[in-house]
Parts: structure tokens; C-alpha cells; sequence
């Protein structure tokens, strides 16, 4: 019997590298022991990748993407298709809950430094991840037409037209009419659909590669592979599987618990998963009273609004993304996990989290000046923090980091 | 393997072969670009529409809906006429300078071929929200010095009573107003010129 198992294994091994691909990335793929509870987003945020896929293609065997048909067909689903409900609820929290693991995720690299030599094209490749995601839940957004959809795909697209030249007929292209019409609308769920998440799994497999060239930074900030045994295991390392598959499927329960709480008893969230606006079908002769784009966007959006020039202030929410970018040429210290980092940068990551959260909550308000100042304020600290980041980390006071990892 | 490889000839062909592969993914990428320009049925359908402006009050604004959008017909009192007049300090381009945001005809104080009725569209400069018409002076939200205009709620640009932009605010323009023409005292068609007189 074992006989016959062994040979099979062997003559597909032959044909198809199955063990090999178990081994080099679970079996036999070894990360830091100390990993904590915040490198759970990075496995969390392929399971909300899976559960919006999924619930996607069957929302979209329900969802008429025209103009005339879009509103009504969602609210079909709502109340006609069985379990349209839930299904739908799924997909609209899952965008929320996708960009809270997401924002969790950088989050954690921001606090050990994972983006750190040798780790700046993985950096680089979640960054893309980043802002493809914004793309695809910005179009998902337009595709249940009600007025929030409407309105903030106007002002959005409408962000284009402020480039010199080329943005009045670029916008145009963009829409494929005069205004947000049902070309529009049909174009963004193609997009939606299938040309965006193409890409977001390509990307995905690239930011994985790169993570298993480099492997894990760990809360330490220290390489484990520096320290190797005789087989050139490293020794602070354990191998994924089974050690971090537990971890992670313990991780995967508690996040769902508070998923399905939400999808449940709170799908909406008061209005900040889904406007209360967006419960009015379009009307393209009126604008709602107060226009604001998801919360997940609202900190950049506080940005835009902080300038007073339109073109000036579309270059500037540009920057506020872009320069996340270049984090990992922008932080000279020669440690990378804040338990090692000096007392400036503490001050300054406290100082940048209060001003994220800050724009994040101004941009859902109406923008009164006081409100328009606390924007500003926010905005030159959110800036500052990276652009003075080559010389801050460089005079700050750190400690010598461990050999081993604690 | 081989040393009598000419390397050169071999550079030469990729990059030969490259430019031509570069051209013709160029060619094949044109109808897929241009395929997302307004389709032939949605520049048809700018069609000029028609409108009856004899029943409208003095200080009453009226929407009608052409190309898809909100096209205002503001009747405007003297009264009106002359806070506009007198508000041209503060605006960022009181003289129409910009002549991209009106036909030639309706480039004067009024923005309007007769000052009485102004006809522009409704969509703010700035970001395409479509203001909000706030005709009181001086209400307690835009404050004292609010002589009757248009206000976004989207990110606080404010216009007058002839579609100007003031200084200071987000949207760096004027209102658009379309071309039209009266075709009776009472009767204005919208979208298409005014024959030059």
C-alpha cells in the first residue's frame, strides 16, 4: 500500500512540483518565531480578497450595469434574490473590512520597518496593491447608482480635468460622455469586475515572490537569516506549517467573528460603511448637501480639500499617496523595529497618526473654516513627517537591537 | 559555443525587431483606446433644447437639462443687476477674461446676452458638484457679506449673481455659459450660437 502512495507522489513529482512548492513556501519556509498578532493582516487580507471575489461574481449574475436598471437591480437584490441580502451585505462590509486590514497591514511595517533593505520592492509592490485596491472599490462604488455613487465618481474623475492640457479631454475619456452616464457606469464595472482583479491577483503573486526572497521582518527588526545551524536553517526561524497556518487560521476565526457581527447587526455602520445617501437613485441635476467619499478615502480627500487651488490641490492628495512610496529610501535609521528607535521618532509616528486619523474624520465633515485649518494643520504634519523622515531618524538617539530575536 | 557570433548584427536585429513590435502594439492599441472616447450616439444627442422663460419671476431660478447637464435660467431683477456691479472687487475674473468659460456674445459685465436673463451651466468649476442657489443677502451660514450667489457644498466655492467665482475659494473659474440664443423675447434655444449680429 505505502508502496503504491510512494510511487504515485514520485510520478507526480516528476510531472508537477507539488512537494517542491509545499516545501519551499510552507513545509519548509521558515519565519521569525516572535511574529505577534499584527502580521495576521497579511493572510487576512487574501481571505477578504476571496470572500469580495466570491461574492462579487454572484452579486454580479443579479446586477444590470445600466443606467436605467443599475439602482433597481441592487435593490432586487436586496429584497428578491434569496439571500441577495446577505451576499450583498458581504461585499459592501467586506470593502470596509478589506481596507481596515489593509490600513492594519502598512500599519505594522510602518512600526518595524518591514519596508527596510532588502525589503523595498515588497514595499513597493503592496503600494501598487494599495492603490489598484482604491481604484476597484472607488468603481465598485459608482455601480449601485444611487447619489453618493454618482456624485463622488463626478468629483473624482473630475480631479483628472485638473491637469494642464490633456485633463478636460482626459476626463472626457474616462467618462465616454459629456457627464457620469451609462457609459460611464458600464465601462467601471468591465473594470470592476474583471480588469482590476486580474491585475490585483498578478500584483498579489508579485508582493508574495518578493516576500519569500526576503521572508518576514519580525518585531525585533533583526534578520533571522543571519544567524543559521549546520543545515542552514535559520535558528530564530520555524518553518510556516503547521506553526504560523495555526496562527493564522486562529487569526481567520476572530476576524470573522467581528466580520459577521457587522455584516449582521451593522451593515451599514451609521452611515459610514454605506451613505445614507447612496439610498437615493442619481440624479444628475442635483448635487446631495453634503458630498463624502467612503471613510477609507476621507484622509486624502481632507487633503484635497485643505488647498484652496484646484490644480495645486489635486497635486497635492497625489504626493500624500505617492510619497508612500518612497518610505523606504526616506528613513535613514539604522534600526527599523520602534522598540529600537529613538525618542523623535516615536514623537513624530504619534504626531502622523493623529493627523491620519485626523483628515480621515475632517474629511467627512462639511468644510467649515475652522474645519478647513485643522485640514491644513493636518496636511503639513502629514507631510512633514515624510519629508523631514532622512533627518530625523538619522540624528535620533537608538538602542542596539538584540543579536537573537526576544 | 560559438565565437563568430556578431553581436553587433544581433543587437541591431532585437532592436530592429523591438521597434517594429512597438509600432504595431501602438496600431492594435488604438481602437481599444479610442473605443472608450463618447460613442457617436452620445455626441448626438447634444441636441439644442427649447425653453419658455415667460413665466419665470424675477429672482426665480429655473434648471433644464441639456447634454446630460443642469442648465440654470436665472431672470434677474435691477436690483440684482446692480449688486453684481458692485460686488466685481472680489472676484477672480470680473471681466470674462477667461473666454473658454462663455461664448464671445455673453462676454460683458453681465455674462449674458440680455442682462436680465443669465443662462449658464450648473456645475461648479472646481470639481463638477452642482451649487446650490442662495439668492438671501447675508444669510447667517455665508455670512455678512453675501450678496445672493451660488454656493457648492462640496468644497465651498462660491459664484454671484452672474456665474463670476470669487476670490479664495477652491474652483478656479467662472461658471460655463453655453451657447444659445433668444429666438423671441421669452423663448431661448439652448445649444446653439447666437449668429454673430
Amino acid at each position: 500500500m505505502n508502496r503504491w502512495i510512494d510511487q504515485g507522489k514520485s510520478w507526480l513529482e516528476t510531472r508537477f512540483p507539488v512537494i517542491e512548492f509545499w516545501n519551499n513556501h510552507l513545509a519548509k519556509y521558515y519565519a521569525p518565531k516572535n511574529l505577534n498578532f499584527w502580521y495576521l493582516f497579511g493572510s487576512l487580507a487574501i481571505l477578504m480578497f476571496v470572500i469580495q471575489v466570491i461574492t462579487g461574481i454572484f452579486l454580479a449574475m443579479n446586477y444590470k450595469p445600466t443606467a436605467e436598471t443599475a439602482f433597481a437591480s441592487v435593490e432586487y437584490i436586496m429584497r428578491d434574490v434569496n439571500w441577495g441580502w446577505l451576499i450583498r451585505y458581504l461585499h459592501s462590509t467586506g470593502a470596509s473590512f478589506f481596507f481596515i486590514v489593509i490600513y492594519l497591514h502598512m500599519f505594522r511595517a510602518l512600526l518595524y520597518g518591514s519596508y527596510g533593505k532588502p525589503r523595498e520592492l515588497l514595499w513597493v509592490f503592496g503600494m501598487l496593491l494599495f492603490v489598484l485596491l482604491m481604484a476597484e472599490a472607488f468603481m465598485g462604488y459608482l455601480l449601485p447608482w444611487g447619489q453618493m455613487s454618482y456624485w463622488g465618481a463626478q468629483v473624482i474623475i473630475s480631479l483628472f480635468g485638473a491637469i494642464p492640457y490633456i485633463g478636460g479631454d482626459l476626463a472626457l475619456w474616462i467618462r465616454g460622455d459629456f457627464v457620469i452616464a451609462d457609459a460611464t457606469l458600464n465601462r467601471f464595472f468591465a473594470f470592476h469586475v474583471i480588469a482590476l482583479p486580474l491585475v490585483l491577483v498578478g500584483l498579489v503573486v508579485l508582493h508574495l515572490i518578493a516576500l519569500h526572497r526576503v521572508g518576514s521582518n519580525n518585531p525585533d527588526g533583526i534578520e533571522i537569516k543571519a544567524k543559521k545551524d549546520k543545515s542552514g536553517v535559520p535558528l530564530d526561524g520555524i518553518p510556516f506549517h503547521p506553526y504560523f497556518t495555526i496562527k493564522d487560521m486562529l487569526g481567520v476565526i476572530v476576524f470573522l467573528m467581528i466580520f459577521a457581527m457587522v455584516v449582521f447587526y451593522y451593515p451599514e455602520m451609521g452611515g459610514w460603511f454605506l451613505e445614507k445617501d447612496n439610498f437615493v437613485p442619481a440624479d444628475p441635476l442635483k448635487t446631495p448637501e453634503h458630498i463624502t467619499p467612503l471613510w477609507y478615502f476621507t484622509p486624502f480627500y481632507a487633503i484635497l480639500r485643505a488647498v484652496p487651488d484646484k490644480f495645486l490641490g489635486v497635486m497635492c492628495m497625489g504626493a500624500s499617496i505617492a510619497v508612500l512610496f518612497a518610505l523606504p529610501w526616506l528613513d535613514r535609521s539604522p534600526v527599523r523595529s520602534i522598540r529600537y528607535r529613538g525618542p523623535i521618532y516615536k514623537v513624530a509616528l504619534t504626531i502622523f497618526i493623529v493627523s491620519f486619523i485626523g483628515l480621515g474624520y475632517l474629511g467627512t465633515v462639511a468644510a467649515t473654516p475652522i474645519a478647513t485649518n485643522f485640514s491644513r494643520l493636518f496636511s503639513v504634519l502629514y507631510f512633514a513627517f515624510f519629508l523631514l523622515m532622512p533627518y530625523y531618524t538619522k540624528i535620533d538617539k537608538t538602542k542596539q537591537p538584540p543579536d537573537r530575536v526576544t | 559555443m560559438n565565437d563568430d557570433v556578431d553581436h553587433q548584427k544581433r543587437r541591431i536585429l532585437t532592436t530592429a525587431a523591438t521597434l517594429v513590435g512597438g509600432v504595431g502594439v501602438a496600431y492594435v492599441a488604438t481602437p481599444f483606446v479610442l473605443s472608450m472616447d463618447p460613442s457617436a450616439k452620445a455626441q448626438a444627442s447634444g441636441a439644442p433644447v427649447e425653453v419658455d422663460v415667460s413665466k419665470l419671476k424675477y429672482g426665480q431660478l429655473m434648471t433644464v437639462e441639456w447634454r446630460g447637464k443642469p442648465v440654470w435660467i436665472l431672470r434677474r431683477s435691477e436690483e440684482m443687476l446692480h449688486r453684481i456691479q458692485e460686488g466685481s472687487d472680489s472676484m477672480r475674473d470680473p471681466k470674462s477674461d477667461e473666454l473658454s468659460q462663455q461664448p464671445p456674445y455673453a462676454r460683458n459685465e453681465f455674462r449674458a446676452v440680455n442682462s436680465e436673463f443669465m443662462v449658464m451651466i450648473g456645475i461648479c468649476t472646481h470639481l463638477g458638484c452642482a451649487p446650490t442657489f442662495r439668492p438671501e443677502i447675508a444669510p447667517a451660514d455665508l455670512g455678512a457679506e453675501w450678496q445672493g450667489g451660488f454656493f457648492c457644498p462640496c468644497h465651498g466655492s462660491t459664484y454671484d449673481l452672474a456665474g463670476r467665482v470669487y476670490e479664495g475659494v477652491p474652483a478656479p473659474s467662472n461658471l460655463v455659459v453655453p451657447p444659445y440664443r433668444f429666438l423671441t423675447d421669452t423663448r431661448i434655444l439652448i445649444g446653439v450660437d447666437t449668429e454673430s449680429a
